[in-house]
């Protein structure tokens, strides 16, 4: 496994604060969207974005690189974020988010968003789709690797284990799952709402391999996503323990702020808290 | 009657087609044998991907094959696919505009043997109420191949619909088949009968009758439901004055809705819709006596024929 320096590390700690400050910004600018799972997933679409995929904003079609599936499409800002800061559109874009002239909306669109590779927003389907995706990576011996960002309550729907499912039979080892494990989902915690547990168990069980680290953690994050190249028999599932509006301390844990924009204070607290001022 | 079975047809030439062109890939969940997509399973095998019985990731897993560059045809049964995977079908293949072809067998009364839990008799309304998705209804089992090409090279997402058995032959092998545009199958200037699938054979035959009683019926095939050509039925609409829909689907929302949505805004005329009449159906001996017990009779398609020259 390579060694990550520590510059690489707090390269993409710093990458992950900008993609919470413009998740939010854009959030409370539209006074609409998703703060909660955004926070949670930082980290791992800094690491993604910043690091791991293999994608060139000047090509957004190239064939052969990695593909991304934002199964969590509600967490759409923090991609928008990624993407504009990888360059695949301006970023001055970001303020114009679900505006009516602007190719942003609300949830990913493969069509209007250049670096989206599909669309989302209804949740489950990123595993069925990754799966078909890596199937069509190797009938035509690409190298491309595909991989896809869940919520935690998103696996309570049956096509998550449907598409789990499918790619355990095909041994689709160039599939790449992580779930954003933050146990918080719209009406409340996910160990409340419908159980998931045993999480990873139920993983093993569909003849995946499951990696376990902390979500927040950008070299456990790294390391997850390298080892799961090294896993040449199966798809790899990484369950990344998460906390819900991680960063801002009136957020976390709570599924009040799911899909509630803040206000203009509690804006400028958390922009404040994420920034280290308060 | 030719008796091969639609889904004879289309297996076949999917399989022909697979020779010609190598970024066909073919999904089943676990009907192959029904469908007959096994026949390309079996020269293709390294195409053919038997995914269980799960429509709803047969579709999303047909919609990343797309996406990496192949042309997924996906099979099974009408009524689970456009019922069961419809979100897949409406967000992942249409909005997402995902070049996958879906070819849902034994639409209609087809699984005469199971009733009404198999029948598909709302896809068509289903489907063509989705942006982007093009339908297309075989007539019959020469027709049902003739499509496949076709389908194919068609840039977008396509839902063919395709019956189990042998159906009456209207279709000539060869002879012209453009998505978009219907085919009149009989001129005649007294009234029209629109007809699709394997209506096509039992309106032509109800034409037949029908001039042998002095009335001078008119058939037009409308296989693309959508786009569908809205000239062809205003300019019947305008030269016979009277219009019969046809088609082994309900009435609602069907062929008969979408002539109506056109002729109501081109050309109104008079007309009458044959087809299931918002009832679930029940279980038969064959699919022909089953249709007859259903609406879908002959004697059906000339009784709304004289009943729409009375309102003439």
């Amino acid at each position: 496994m390579a060694y990550h320096p520590e510059s690489l590390i707090l390269e993409l700690e710093e990458r992950a604060r900008q993609i919470r400050t413009d998740s939010l910004d854009m959030i409370f600018r539209r006074n609409a969207g998703h703060p909660g799972g955004s926070l949670s997933a930082a980290e791992i679409m800094a690491a993604l974005f910043f690091h791991t995929l293999r994608i060139d904003p000047k090509r957004p079609d190239w064939s052969d690189r990695d593909r991304f599936i934002l199964s969590k499409g509600h967490a759409s800002a923090t991609l928008y974020s990624a993407l504009a800061r990888r360059g695949f559109f301006p970023i001055e874009d970001l303020e114009q988010w679900g505006a009516l002239t602007c190719h942003l909306q609300g949830h990913p669109d493969c069509i209007k968003t250049p670096g989206v590779d599909m669309t989302s927003g209804v949740l489950g389907h990123g595993i069925a789709i990754g799966a078909g995706l890596a199937l069509a990576a190797r009938l035509d011996g690409k190298r491309y690797r595909v991989y896809t960002l869940l919520g935690d309550g998103e696996c309570q729907g049956g096509i998550v284990w449907e598409g789990a499912m499918f790619a355990a039979k095909y041994h689709l080892a160039n599939l790449t799952a992580i779930v954003d494990y933050n146990d918080v989902q719209l009406d409340g915690p996910v160990h409340e709402i419908l159980p998931i547990e045993p999480f990873v168990d139920k993983w093993r069980a569909f003849n995946w391999a499951v990696l376990e680290i902390n979500g927040h953690n950008v070299r456990q994050i790294l390391e997850a996503l390298e080892m799961a190249g090294e896993i040449h028999d199966r798809p790899t599932m990484i369950v990344a323990r998460t906390t819900k509006g991680k960063g801002v301390s009136f957020m976390e844990n709570s599924a009040a702020w799911h899909g509630v924009p803040p206000n203009e204070a509690d804006y400028l607290r958390a922009i404040a808290e994420l920034k280290g001022e308060n | 009657m030719n008796d091969m079975h639609m889904r004879e047809g289309y297996a076949r030439a999917l399989a022909d087609y697979g020779a010609v062109n190598p970024n066909v890939v073919v999904l089943d969940p676990d009907t192959s044998s029904s469908t007959m997509s096994g026949l390309f399973a079996r020269r293709f095998p390294e195409r053919f991907f038997n995914v269980g019985i799960m429509e709803p990731c047969m579709i999303d897993v047909a919609v990343g094959l797309a996406m990496g560059g192949k042309i997924p045809f996906a099979n099974g049964f009408a009524a689970l696919i456009a019922l069961r995977a419809l979100e897949q079908i409406r967000t992942c293949v249409c909005y997402a505009r995902k070049n996958v072809k879906i070819a849902s067998g034994y639409a209609g009364l087809s699984d005469y043997k199971d009733g009404a839990t198999h029948h598909a008799i709302t896809d068509i309304a289903l489907m063509r109420a989705l942006p982007e998705m093009t339908v297309i209804v075989a007539a019959d089992a020469v027709q049902a191949g003739a499509w496949v090409p076709l389908v194919a090279e068609y840039d977008g997402p396509v839902y063919l619909r395709l019956n189990r058995s042998a159906t009456i032959p209207v279709h000539e092998a060869g002879s012209p088949l453009e998505m978009g545009r219907g085919i009149m199958r009989r001129p005649g200037h007294d009234l029209t009968i629109v007809a699709t699938g394997s209506m096509v054979g039992r309106s032509m035959a109800a034409a037949e009758r029908l001039a042998g009683q002095g009335v001078d019926a008119r058939v037009i095939e409308i296989h693309t439901i959508k786009p569908i050509d809205a000239d062809i039925l205003n300019q019947a609409a305008a030269e016979t004055g009277a219009i019969v829909t046809a088609e082994e689907h309900s009435v609602i929302g069907g062929l008969g809705g979408a002539v109506a949505e056109v002729l109501c805004e081109g050309r109104p005329v008079p007309a009458e819709r044959v087809g299931i009449c918002d009832k679930f159906m029940r279980t038969g001996m064959d699919p022909e006596s089953l249709a007859d017990a259903c609406g879908l009779a002959v004697e059906d398609v000339m009784a709304a024929a004289r009943r729409v020259l009375q309102r003439k």
